[in-house]
């Protein structure tokens, strides 16, 4: 029997099976399947590994049905549509990816199957890179087949082109998207999806996503969901590819205590790299990946092709490592999150991952980056950088052999990313605020939206929301004699477009390599390097020395929005201290990571050096039960130190860091500082904490209860830089600062009021504001991490056990170390004031 | 814990005058006074100057209505901008009692602004005219007298041996107190940043930071207060929560 006879393959149309066969391929299984789906009309989320032909899976059914469609009927006619003339057919599927480089490659990678079957079907991208021109073209003349972005599709919808583009629409293809909905972008492509299915009704959707640990969540975000119940897409779960090969490195050399540089590992890295074909080296943040780098390199003695690639680097640069890696001419490249996503490049058979994996699926996704061929495991090597990370490194390896999947769940649906829907909604079309909040409620994330919350999201696209009605006469829009809102003025639709979208990134600063400055002129018109976050650059002064982009540096001045750098000979730089590891340790290995700690018989398959660690601290101290928390107090060095380990996570401990200082300074233990990192809390002050506590008159249970989340952090909420981060963000996403105006562009710092200080002020008139409530609901989850150190602290009520030691305890070193590493949190801004002005005067005494 | 609360009384650094120019830094309690042009004035950490020898509390670049401006423009800032400067513009007459209260210009953010104060700011800014002299220095934002605000209006004013104008002008005479730059002092201890407005002195002129809730800041480090000053020979006092902070220039970070 030929391919063709198959009975997989004659469920093809024939030139698709004549395809198939000529490269000796066979549909898979669940490619058809899909293919079966839409033929009976359902929407259906596919789970895949990377490899399975995921892709292929998600268009097959839109092109089978496009070439039957456009053969029956000929060329396209033009048809009227009432206000205009289009082509009859029309827009036929819409794909919507993360990545604008992702639509590109999946529209180049789409065209060659089309091509070489001869199909009769156009396939066009749009993306924020595409000249006026083309998309006005699109407009009058859709393609057959669609592929942007999030931002994209919003910004079409805003349009009075809508409903003519997506009317004739049939399918929607969301790709990556376990990665998409996990943030405000989901929100927003939410309640984009909520509009096509208003404009096309009966449309179907596929989603394509990486294993997850909750797919229902994935399949009600597909489909619309009626008031009251949740509709699921079907499902379509892909054959399941070999089981990854990963190992932890077992090294020779002394783990260190502390640090993210895994310097010990350099040489074992180095070797493992000259023995696989191409190597992608993961780390956590961009300091890392500048790191490890720059020490691989000091040790190529082979000038072996080694690569970097991470988010603040160049364009430009990163599509050129791009191309290298798949033209194979790369050993190894060192990339963050930045090659997370994105279609595969080379031929990668190795994915070492340097430090903690922080989650499972996470590991798992970026290990899948290895070895593309089902049949063959994917081979990955974690190297932890530090004792803790090994156990961390153990715990995950740990999930891998289970499979088990911590993929965080479904977003309640943001009001500022509301705000910013309504009013591109208006700039569309008018509308009823009754149609739009049905409307509304049918995109999963928003689908228990109340009225009065949607009904502020209006009043505050409208003036604002203010309680004081000061700005009727200046209302973006307004309702019209039939009680629809329409936009007040058309200037008000041009404003949103050139602010649409919910990525909302740091104030970056562009770094221009110039010759070092041997007068004061500096040399102008350097090459650019990339960007640095802005807050970066205000903590140097002019000769610091820094590892960007591969080199070292010289900060030379701040000319404009530039910052001007010249190449240093420095031998111990001062590396760029971007946010540490940016995505906080998974809740589920958090708690794998206790398991082991509490158990005896999993500790036996430590390394050596781990093991031992934790025998001298269950001597010298204890090891804490899966469920408990422990707390040591010691003095040291005139101080008095009390650490925790609750194993949260960076942000939730910054976030009791701050709400345990204020408590024991109300306690009079004059609290001088503290420091956190993934798994302890470490804090210190001029009071013995340990005396109290026996004396009776402090216990623990007081200091750590949940009342902390109430009047404390609504006290430090008021003053605290991350919330100040978190509503600027909010505010800009729901349009009540613009990051673009028309006309000229101006720089940020000419045109934008402080939201800092619009902050306070609404803090202090209106504090149930529709901003500051979006503000606290990413306070919960974002920066602050409140609702986890909720549940912490709820789970470890009446479980804290305390240990009064003379000494630093050996569990206690790693954080012990990072103080002067890490900034030391916890002094209010004034003692700061207070210590520079102390200095003037030490120096007017002596 | 406050330095000077660790001292019994008054503290002067014993530096050495003659390289300090005639900067005299001095704390009396929460009270920090500056000597301009010999004359002894008290810095609030609330932001205004007070002199008490003339009863006049001064406050620079209040920007009324810069929330409903920016309204105007499509920019819907909360509208409680006004209410807030004024509400501490109370706070600050109530404990200092003033003679007289002299606005330093940009008291509103623009022509439009008296106009559209809204009825309970305008009667609250009544209230605290009530009983003493009202002086409104003319502004770039505010040049013109406007209707209906209440006080009297002047261009620049001279008291004794101090003169109060809006825009500070390069080689000026001794004495002189301006507003218009909006003064702000940024330092660095151990990895945490922390910014803040301050009066920028050099013991010859004064440059007071603005009192507006909206109006934002210019870094100290910023050419236009070089050029003011003889380079950096000046000191920022940086507005604390209880009091302020002395801090040479030279030790303070650019932006």
């Amino acid at each position: 029997m030929t391919l063709l006879e198959s009975p997989i393959v004659s469920a093809l149309p024939e030139p698709f099976a004549r395809w198939f066969a000529k490269r000796g391929w066979s549909p898979r299984a669940h490619q058809l399947e899909l293919l079966e789906k839409a033929r009976a009309d359902k929407s259906v989320l596919l789970i895949a590994p990377t490899g399975a032909g995921k892709t292929l899976a998600g268009f097959l059914p839109s092109l089978v049905e496009l070439t039957e469609l456009r053969t029956r009927r000929g060329s396209k006619k033009l048809v009227s549509t009432g206000s205009a003339i289009r082509r009859e057919g029309g827009l036929h599927t819409l794909y919507i990816s993360p990545l604008k480089a992702l639509a590109v490659d999946i529209a180049r990678n789409l065209e060659t199957p089309v091509a070489e079957m001869g199909l009769p079907i156009r396939i066009e991208t749009r993306t924020g890179d595409t000249p006026a021109s083309k998309r006005q073209r699109q407009r009058r003349d859709p393609p057959d087949i669609l592929l942007t972005t999030p931002e994209q599709l919003a910004l079409i919808l805003a349009t009075p082109d809508g409903p003519y583009m997506f009317g004739s629409l049939r399918r929607i293809v969301l790709d990556e998207l376990h990665s998409l909905v996990t943030s405000k972008r989901g929100d927003l492509l939410s309640l984009g999806l909520a509009r096509l299915h208003r404009l096309a009704p009966g449309i179907t959707s596929v989603g394509l996503s990486a294993t997850v640990a909750t797919p229902d969540d994935l399949r009600r975000y597909l489909v619309p969901q009626p008031p009251g119940s949740g509709a699921l897409a079907d499902l379509v779960i892909a054959e399941a590819g070999a089981p990854p090969d990963v190992t932890m490195l077992d090294t020779a050399a002394r783990l260190p205590w502390a640090g993210h540089s895994a310097m010990h590992a350099l040489d074992e890295m180095y070797a493992l790299v000259g023995r696989h074909k191409t190597t992608l080296i993961f780390v956590n943040t961009r300091s890392q990946a500048e790191n490890i780098f720059q020490q691989l390199w000091r040790i190529n003695e082979d000038s072996l092709p080694i690569a970097l690639h991470h988010g603040s680097l160049d364009v430009a640069q990163r599509r050129k490592v791009e191309q290298a890696m798949s033209d194979g001419r790369l050993k190894a490249v060192v990339c963050t999150s930045s090659l997370d996503l994105g279609v595969d490049w080379g031929d990668v058979d190795l994915v070492i991952n340097v430090g903690a994996p922080k989650g499972a699926s996470r590991l798992l996704q970026r290990i899948g980056r290895a070895n593309h061929r089902m049949d063959e495991p994917s081979k990955g090597i974690l190297i932890p950088a530090n004792r803790f990370e090994v156990l961390e490194c153990t715990a995950a390896l740990g999930a891998v052999r289970e499979n088990a999947q911590d993929t965080p769940p479904l977003r309640t649906g943001a009001l500022d990313v509301l705000a910013q829907h309504i009013l591109g909604c208006a700039c569309g079309a008018p509308f009823h605020s009754d149609d739009l909040y049905e409307e509304v409620r049918a995109a999963a994330p928003y689908a228990d939206l109340t009225r009065s919350d949607f009904d502020a999201a209006v009043d505050f696209v409208a003036t604002g929301g203010y309680a004081l009605k000061a700005y009727e006469r200046f209302a973006k829009i307004r309702q019209d004699k039939e009680g629809r809102w329409r936009i007040a003025h058309p200037m008000v639709a041009q404003r949103y477009r050139m602010n649409v979208g919910t990525i909302v990134e740091a104030d970056m600063i562009k770094v221009r390599l110039v010759r070092s400055r041997a007068s004061k002129a500096v040399a102008r018109g350097g090459r650019i390097l990339g960007e640095v976050e802005e807050y970066f650059i205000e903590m140097l002064t002019p000769g610091d020395t820094f590892v960007f982009a591969g080199e070292v540096l010289r900060y030379e001045a701040l000319v404009e929005n530039e910052v001007y750098v010249s190449r240093a000979t420095a031998e111990d730089p001062k590396v760029p201290s971007y946010e540490g590891g940016k995505f906080p340790l998974s809740t589920y290995l958090a708690d794998r990571v206790r398991g082991i700690i509490a158990d005896p018989s999993a500790r036996r398959g430590l390394p050596d050096q781990v093991r031992e660690w934790l025998e001298i601290q269950e001597w010298r101290s204890m090891l804490p039960g899966p469920r408990q928390l422990l707390v040591e107090t010691f003095p040291r060095a005139d101080k008095y130190y009390l650490l925790c380990y609750p194993f949260e996570g960076r942000l939730a401990h910054q976030t009791l860091g701050m709400l345990l200082t204020r408590r024991l300074e109300r306690a009079r233990l004059r609290p001088l500082g503290f420091v956190a990192n993934e798994y302890a809390l470490a804090v210190w002050g001029l009071g013995d904490v340990a005396l109290r506590l026996e004396r009776g008159d402090l216990t623990l249970d007081a200091l750590f209860d949940q009342d902390m989340l109430g009047d404390d952090l609504e006290a430090w909420l008021a003053e605290s830089a991350l919330m100040k981060r978190t509503f600027r963000t909010c505010a800009i996403i729901a349009g009540l600062i613009e990051r673009r105006f028309p006309g000229q562009e101006k720089s940020r710092r000419e045109v934008t009021i402080s939201t800092d200080l619009v902050y306070d002020v609404l803090r202090k008139h209106q504090p149930d504001h529709l901003l500051l409530r979006a503000a606290r609901a990413d306070a919960a989850t974002g920066l602050l991490d409140i609702k986890r150190l909720g549940e912490m602290l709820s789970r470890i009520k009446g479980r804290i056990v305390h240990k009064a030691l003379d000494h630093v305890s050996p569990l206690a070193v790693p954080v012990m170390l990072e103080i002067g590493r890490e900034s030391v949190y916890g002094e209010a801004a004034d003692s700061i004031l207070a210590e520079a002005a102390d200095d003037l005067i030490k120096e007017a005494m002596r | 814990m406050n330095f000077f609360e660790r001292l019994p009384g008054a503290f002067s650094p014993p530096s050495k005058p003659e390289e300090r120019g005639d900067v005299g830094v001095a704390a009396l309690g929460t009270h920090h006074t500056i000597t301009v042009a010999s004359v002894t004035l008290v810095a609030d950490c609330g932001g205004a100057l007070y002199w008490p020898d003339e009863g006049l509390l001064v406050v620079a670049d209040l920007h009324f209505e810069k929330g409903s401006a920016y309204a105007r423009r499509g920019v819907l800032l909360p509208p409680y901008d006004t209410a807030a400067t004024l509400a501490r513009l109370a706070g600050l007459i109530a404990h200092y009692a003033p003679r007289a209260v002299l606005a330093l210009g940009d008291s509103f953010h623009d022509v439009g602004g008296p106009a559209r104060l809204l009825p309970g700011d305008r009667a609250t800014l009544a209230t605290l005219q009530r009983g003493r002299d009202w002086i409104w220095v003319a502004g770039n934002h505010d040049p013109d007298p406007a209707a209906n605000i209440g006080g009297g209006f002047a261009a620049t004013l001279g008291i004794g041996a101090l003169t109060f104008r809006h825009e500070p002008t390069r080689g000026a005479e001794p004495g002189e107190i301006s507003g218009h730059l909006h003064p702000v002092a940024r330092v660095s201890r151990r990895g945490r940043t922390v910014s803040r407005r301050c009066f920028a002195s050099d013991g010859r002129r004064m440059v007071v930071p603005a009192f507006g809730s909206y109006a934002g800041g210019l870094n100290i480090r910023d050419r236009a207060f070089a050029e003011l000053f003889d380079d950096l020979g000046f000191i920022a006092h940086m507005l604390g929560e209880e009091r302020l902070y002395a801090i040479p220039a030279h030790r303070c970070l650019g932006d």
